[in-house]
């Protein structure tokens, strides 16, 4: 196995930390297998980030954790308690939405329509558009309540996504970067958002990331992925290695 | 005696078939017309939501197939029968969809031409006339009895509480599937709960609205809508209000233009959705 230290790492909820297991993990669609033998350990409070080249199965991984594709290999939650369990609450911020950008939807119905029981066509009470504006608020969205979602630009609907992903508080956060449509300046407050995030809440991220220099500025971890894990550690172990070198040759 | 309370009340309006004991199918057709309208206007703004107008299309064409179906059954009431039948149709075509990687667009042509070359084959089998048939393509909403108008009512009941119950989660589905996956929401089953709800509208409606028209009826108000709503609160009202408007105003004006009912509406609401889209350029 070509991971590094994963395997010697404490994942037993000790000292408080909680921490998402993935062992062996492996994808087929069809005949192709697309991920094998991805062995992942991450911690609450780190912030992981998964990089590769295209078509490595990073979004793959992504919907692997999430149950969306069928996978072999063990997934599991430790809580901060010790106690294990099968599924994590996890917050999920997809790369786009499968909306057309005519679509009547306000930011405020899309938390209504997630966070709330009463029907947004209908009614949206006081206290939902309260609770939205302070959700928004968390990831500096609040002034885009009543925007439509088709109105926002990347960077806006990305910070969205991720407030309605941290509401409830998950214990696994995901994030599927988009490849384009964010502006240097909103990449670069998304990015310190998300430093935030991991220091205030008790949560693991795993990121699928675009930006190397991004993600070696700000991720705790680096997890380079081309099918399997080719490496694993802080960024500067990875952006270093051999595998890394292989795979971005000519890239950087 | 819900009815004659309504004709008491028609009674008063300034038109000649308002006239008091005058023109009952005329009173019949505008109660029929006030309620069947918000319920095309509720369900279409899902149908454009999910960029389902061909589907919505296909179904009426199923629809169509079942009545055939229905009628060679020898069954009194073609119509429960051609219910069934669009309903199991409405959940294949889901299914096909769900279970293959071929676009939606080419398994509802598929399905939709399939159910329409059934219909003509079985309805003109032993070399019977296809004209008896023609009520069904052109619709005729005068025809509507007072029994039929209480099915009517109690459809659009059944709607607005499913609309209460669900609409949050057909949004959400609608918005990022992935998403509302990832939060518990049972996708498939709730798309086609709304699927078998339009075949079912379709199917009861076809006989007075017309089949080549009804899905008009079913996304052009919604459609118009979005042209100019900032919410779905907005787009809810402004969606019901275009299909009740031109609902009866279609209905008053083919009286006097002596037209179908069913095209008659459908044309108003075409001339809203290409004022709406002008003001939507406007303020663009």
């Amino acid at each position: 196995m070509k991971h590094e230290g994963s395997m010697t790492c404490v994942c037993e909820g000790q000292g408080g930390l909680c921490c998402t297991r993935i062992e062996n993990l492996g994808v087929r669609i069809g005949d192709v297998t697309i991920l094998r033998d991805v062995n992942l350990h991450v911690h609450c409070g780190e912030f992981t980030a998964i990089i590769g080249p295209n078509g490595a199965g990073k979004t793959t991984l992504l919907k692997a954790i999430l149950g969306e594709v069928r996978h072999t290999g063990h997934l599991s939650f430790v809580r901060s308690t010790g106690i294990a369990k099968e599924r994590p609450v996890i917050g999920y911020v997809p790369q786009s939405l499968d909306l057309d950008p005519t679509s009547p939807t306000s930011v405020l119905d899309l938390y209504a329509v997630c966070r709330s029981r009463s029907p947004v066509w209908f009614h949206i009470p006081r206290r939902v558009e309260q609770r939205a504006k302070e959700c928004l608020d968390r990831a500096e969205a609040g002034h885009l309540l009543r925007k439509r979602l088709g109105a926002l630009s990347g960077g806006e609907l990305q910070r969205v996504l991720l407030a309605l992903a941290l509401d409830p508080v998950p214990e696994l956060l995901l994030l599927d970067e988009p490849v384009s449509g964010i502006d240097q300046n909103g990449l670069e407050m998304f990015y310190n958002l998300l430093s935030d995030i991991r220091r205030n809440y008790d949560l693991s991220i795993i990121m699928v990331s675009h930006d190397l220099d991004l993600v070696a500025r700000h991720a705790d971890r680096l997890v380079l992925l081309n099918g399997t894990v080719l490496a694993s550690g802080t960024p500067r172990e990875v952006l270093e290695s051999e595998s890394f070198r292989k795979v971005f040759a000519g890239v950087r | 005696m819900a009815m004659e309370l309504w004709y008491k009340l028609v009674d008063l309006l300034p038109f000649e078939w308002a006239e008091p004991g005058k023109m009952l199918f005329m009173k019949n057709a505008l109660l029929a017309v006030l309620l069947l309208a918000p319920i095309f206007g509720i369900l279409g703004t899902m149908v454009v939501n999910r960029q389902m107008a061909f589907f919505s299309d296909a179904l009426g064409h199923g629809a169509f197939t079942g009545i055939v179906i229905g009628g060679l059954a020898g069954f009194m009431q073609p119509l429960w029968s051609a219910v069934i039948f669009s309903i199991v149709f409405s959940i294949g075509i889901s299914l096909v969809h769900h279970r293959t990687k071929m676009s939606s667009d080419t398994i509802i042509g598929v399905f939709s031409s399939i159910a329409v070359a059934a219909g003509i084959f079985l309805a003109t089998a032993g070399g019977k006339s296809f004209s008896r048939l023609n009520s069904y393509l052109v619709g005729s909403i005068l025809s509507v009895t007072p029994s039929e108008i209480g099915i009517i009512a109690v459809m659009l009941v059944m709607v607005v509480v499913f609309w209460l119950v669900f609409f949050n989660r057909l949004l959400f589905a609608s918005i990022s599937e992935v998403l509302a996956r990832s939060r518990g929401i049972r996708t498939f089953w709730l798309e086609t709960l709304f699927s078998a709800a339009i075949a079912v509208l379709v199917t009861v409606s076809m006989s007075w609205i017309g089949l080549l028209v009804i899905n008009s009826f079913l996304v052009l108000p919604a459609a118009a809508a979005r042209n100019i709503a900032g919410s779905q609160k907005q787009y809810h009202a402004i969606a019901v209000s275009i299909s009740l408007f031109s609902g009866v105003a279609g209905l008053i004006a083919s009286y006097y233009t002596e037209t179908a009912a069913g095209a008659t509406i459908v044309l108003i609401t075409a001339i809203i959705f290409f004022a709406t889209l002008f003001m939507r350029r406007l303020r663009a």
